[in-house]
């Protein structure tokens, strides 16, 4: 059932761009742009073939691997892509751990301690989470943390590999700034979603069974309040695969979103249609890997 | 009436232990509109071996009498509990959640009427009857799955060293209750309370689990509290009754002097509406609805809709007397009759 | 209908959203009326000065005032909120009504379509649909509108799908009721609930995804006073000027919220299975 999206998606991909006014040649040449030599380039990056050729060429290498070179940097479209995607991985790893540790514990106890203090606390602040535009908040973390306090710099990036500190340096800020506007999505879901399987008779069943509240909770409870939330959990991450492309920009972070932006900027098709291949299909690997994590904690699904 | 029935049927040896006595019960919620009086004072006891019947329509205080009973009910702030209640002479009404929780399961267990939601869906049933002996008895995960099997098997499950690894939405309705079943009885324990067990099943599969239930209580010897609307699953499987309305009971005896001559108003009226297959007459209905707990009269609640109805009903609320020997109602009429005399 | 106002009006948050968001349309309203300087107007000698008495949130790079400016974004963030969720609205539910209630082959196409717009994150696609079409006010609206299409779309082809095997959907086809008469009268008022909540929702994504695209350059045109451009232009200035990135973007905040508030509120007034407080 992925195949025919992805299929779909390839199509979509190479064929959006060329909807883009201007073609690689164009922004290629810029203020020297002459017919002559247009026609040259054109002729070298196989711009002069019919449309659905130049779709096939295109497919047929994607399938062996080769996505082409930029028409810009000449560097392997493939290459380019591997070099940014540690950044925007390390983001969306960040983002799922503050969502593990996090989140979803505060909107399990939220929805333990219904109508509480820290009820409404932890209800209020997953409100301004999705509330905040994320980017703004980026920006105030700047100003206090960068600007201010001078705590933390306001941009760049270096590998984790290389140099742990200052790479938590670069990331705190920015992953702090995405992780709460997915942590606030993931936490009022697991909120509403436990406070739906916590008023279900076969919790009443178990407490009736002289189930101790731990595993009440932990062990009749979590697993049926977690199924919608790995499924959001699961959307929110693949959204930052392309969607983090604002943070990057504000925190100067060589990632997947700058370099799509860069390819859009440019037109530069054959880097163009690899963000948008990778990103989308990046997006249904994980709803495929939410899929298979759902129907093992959802036994309807298995038999 | 059978052999059978009326071996269960006779009342009940006064030298039976006591395992459950409940004094004065009251439990009131207390709510933005006011107080609900929901259980007004209910007592009653209950012996090993015995089952009872509580009978009433929605909204009586069956239920809530029962969760009462359980813990259940009783623990918020806005859920006040009065009276007492002993379990096998301990009384349990002010020991602590923690107390309370150990009887759970394994001294005293209850099932509900859905048996579908009543089972975790992400969770085997083998797993979730197993859960019972490793909670309250402590015994391995091999030895509690052999328990399950077993109780799968007593309570008629066929293949149920495969079916204990089965989920909940495998099991046919039935099966699920029997599964249901097998759960609270897993421990053994003394007191089983049944809040209308078989209402969402089919008619057929109902008598197969009373008599499942009825099997399963002369084996243990455990006491039930089944609780009912329907008068035939109280001729069916109990040996006393209690009619509730309103939050009190309005009439308590022995299963064969409740039907064979009710007391209480209400109760002539409840047996009324039982259809007589091969009779013609038409079903008499009571007239009316139970009344708004909130705000509930000071006299008899049944007032309003009693046909025999008498000046000093709307004054005072009739206590519960004894009239024969362990038939108790409470009306003014039974008071004016003996007066009367 | 007058309890599902009855359990929202108790929903003290969502009144205060919708206070908020009363206020807000005023203030988009009567722009010129209440907002105390021209939005446009330069003043050489009064750039980047800082909240005083005669400017409240101060001044930008090229002295004008902020709170004008905000107060006219107002504007903008409405007219985007109403339209790209007007074009989302009408083209999603026409595709999920048609995919649900038709089905066959229809749906297998439309729900194919949807999935592949919901494998991209919004802010991509919306970015890629702006460099096809240019940067413009216009054009925002429309990439958005699109971008916004699929949400809609699932939820009408869901609530149809829910509603398509009820018997009295198929007592008025055997009158001989058409599909379009039918789809008007009895399923369209099924839907209306999930519909309008979430419409409450997509006008806050609306205006965050109208600030993020301008922020990035691919939004509005520059001289537009949007919320978006503002906090564009901000960021150059953050370390000299921060008021030009706060206040917009605290308004942009609290008009989100409110929409979001609002949302939830009704879509707990709605929900049948409200969870019991008193009962």
């Amino acid at each position: 059932m992925a195949i025919p999206i992805l299929l779909g998606i390839s199509i979509i991909a190479f064929f959006l761009i060329r909807l883009v006014p201007g073609d690689t040649v164009t922004a290629l040449l810029g203020a020297n742009y002459n017919e002559e030599q247009a026609t040259i380039l054109r002729a070298k990056y196989g711009l002069d073939k019919p449309l659905v050729l130049q779709y096939f060429i295109w497919f047929k290498n994607v399938l062996v691997g080769d996505l082409g070179n930029s028409f810009f940097t000449r560097e392997p479209v493939l290459a380019a892509i591997a070099d940014r995607l540690p950044v925007t991985l390390q983001l969306m790893f960040m983002s799922f751990l503050y969502s593990i540790f996090i989140a979803i514990p505060l909107g399990t106890i939220a929805a333990i301690k219904r109508n509480s203090v820290l009820d409404y606390g932890a209800s209020f602040v997953g409100l301004l989470g999705v509330s905040v535009p994320n980017f703004w908040l980026g920006t105030l973390f700047i100003l206090f943390f960068s600007l201010n306090l001078k705590w933390f710099p306001s941009g760049g990036f270096i590998s984790f590999f290389e140099d742990p500190v200052q790479n938590l340096q670069y990331m705190i800020m920015p992953s702090v700034a995405l992780g709460a506007s997915v942590g606030a999505v993931v936490m009022r879901m697991t909120r509403s979603s436990m406070l739906e399987v916590l008023g279900q008779d076969y919790i009443k069943m178990a407490e009736a069974k002289g189930v101790k509240d731990r595993r009440l909770i932990i062990h009749h409870a979590l697993k049926n309040g977690f199924i919608p939330v790995v499924t959001v959990l699961g959307i929110q991450l693949g959204y930052l695969l392309g969607g983090s492309v604002v943070i990057e920009k504000i925190f100067s972070l060589p990632g997947v979103g700058q370099l799509s932006l860069q390819a859009i900027t440019n037109r530069d098709y054959a880097l163009m249609q690899g963000c948008i291949l990778l990103v989308a299909s990046g997006f249904v690997i994980i709803n495929l890997i939410v899929d298979i994590i759902y129907a093992f904690l959802n036994p309807r699904i298995r038999y | 009436m059978n052999q059978n029935k009326k071996a269960i049927g006779k009342e009940v040896s006064p030298m039976k232990e006591i395992v459950l006595e409940v004094k004065d019960l009251k439990t009131h919620f207390r709510t933005r509109k006011g107080v609900v009086k929901a259980v007004d004072g209910v007592s009653f006891k209950v012996h090993k071996g015995e089952t009872f019947a509580l009978v009433g329509e929605s909204g009586c205080g069956k239920s809530v009498t029962c969760m009462t009973i359980m813990g259940l009910i009783g623990r918020k702030k806005n859920e006040v509990v009065s009276g007492d209640i002993l379990f096998k002479e301990r009384n349990i009404t002010n020991i602590s959640k923690e107390e309370r929780r150990k009887l759970r399961g394994k001294n005293m267990s209850i099932i509900f009427q859905d048996p579908m939601t009543s089972l975790n869906p992400v969770y085997t049933v083998g797993s979730q009857i197993a859960e019972m002996p490793m909670i309250h008895e402590g015994k391995s995960q091999s030895k509690a799955k052999k328990i399950a099997v077993d109780m799968l098997g007593k309570v008629g499950i066929p293949s149920p060293e495969k079916r204990v690894n089965e989920y909940p939405h495998q099991f046919s309705g039935g099966m699920r209750q029997r599964g249901v079943i097998g759960m609270s009885l897993a421990c053994n324990p003394e007191l089983l309370i049944a809040d209308e067990p078989t209402t969402a099943l089919d008619v057929t599969i109902q008598a197969q689990i009373l008599e499942l239930l009825r099997k399963l209580k002369e084996d243990s010897k455990s006491a039930i509290i089944m609780i009912t609307h329907d008068l035939g699953v109280v001729a069916e499987v109990s040996d006393s009754v209690g009619v509730m309305y309103a939050g009190t009971l309005v009439e308590k005896a022995s299963v064969k002097d409740l039907f064979k001559n009710p007391m209480h108003p209400y109760t002539k009226g409840l047996l009324k509406s039982i259809p007589k297959p091969g009779s013609k007459e038409r079903l008499t209905i009571i007239e009316g609805q139970p009344p708004d707990l909130h705000n509930a009269p000071k006299g008899c609640k049944f007032y309003p809709r009693c046909s025999y109805a008498m000046e000093k009903c709307k004054e005072e609320m009739p206590q519960l007397i004894e009239i024969e020997k362990n038939h108790k109602a409470a009306c003014w009429l039974n008071e004016v009759k003996e007066n009367g005399k | 209908m007058g309890e599902i106002w009855y359990r929202f009006r108790k929903n003290k948050l969502a009144l205060f959203g919708f206070t908020v968001l009363v206020v807000f349309i005023i203030l988009a309203l009567a722009a010129p009326i209440i907002a105390p300087y021209d939005p446009f107007q330069m003043s050489v000698g009064e750039t980047l000065q800082s909240p005083n008495p005669s400017h409240i949130f101060g001044t930008d790079q090229f002295g004008r005032d902020i709170l004008s400016r905000i107060i006219h974004g107002t504007r903008i963030s409405f007219k985007v909120g109403i339209i790209s969720v007007g074009i989302s609205v009408v083209l999603g539910v026409a595709m999920g009504i048609s995919a649900g209630y038709f089905g066959g082959w229809i749906d297998i196409v439309i729900s194919r379509i949807i999935d592949i717009m919901f494998s991209f994150p919004d802010i991509f696609l919306a970015l890629v649909i702006m460099a096809i079409l240019g940067t413009s006010l216009t054009n925002v609206m429309i990439a958005i509108g699109i971008v916004y299409t699929p949400i809609f779309a699932r939820i009408a082809r869901g609530s149809t799908l829910t509603v398509k095997d009820n018997a009295y959907i198929e007592a008025a086809r055997s009158i001989g009721v058409g599909d379009l008469m039918t789809i008007i009268r009895h399923i369209l008022p099924n839907i209306l609930a999930p519909l309008i909540v979430q419409i409450t929702l997509s006008f806050g994504f609306a205006i965050r995804s109208e600030a993020a695209l301008s922020f990035l350059g691919l939004g509005v045109e520059p001289d537009v006073p949007s919320w978006g451009i503002m906090l564009n232009e901000g960021k150059d200035w953050l370390e000299l000027a921060w008021w030009v990135s706060v206040f917009p973007g605290l308004a942009a905040t609290l008009a989100i919220l409110s929409f979001n508030v609002l949302g939830d509120g009704l879509r707990d007034a709605l929900d049948p299975k409200l969870k019991n407080e008193s009962e």
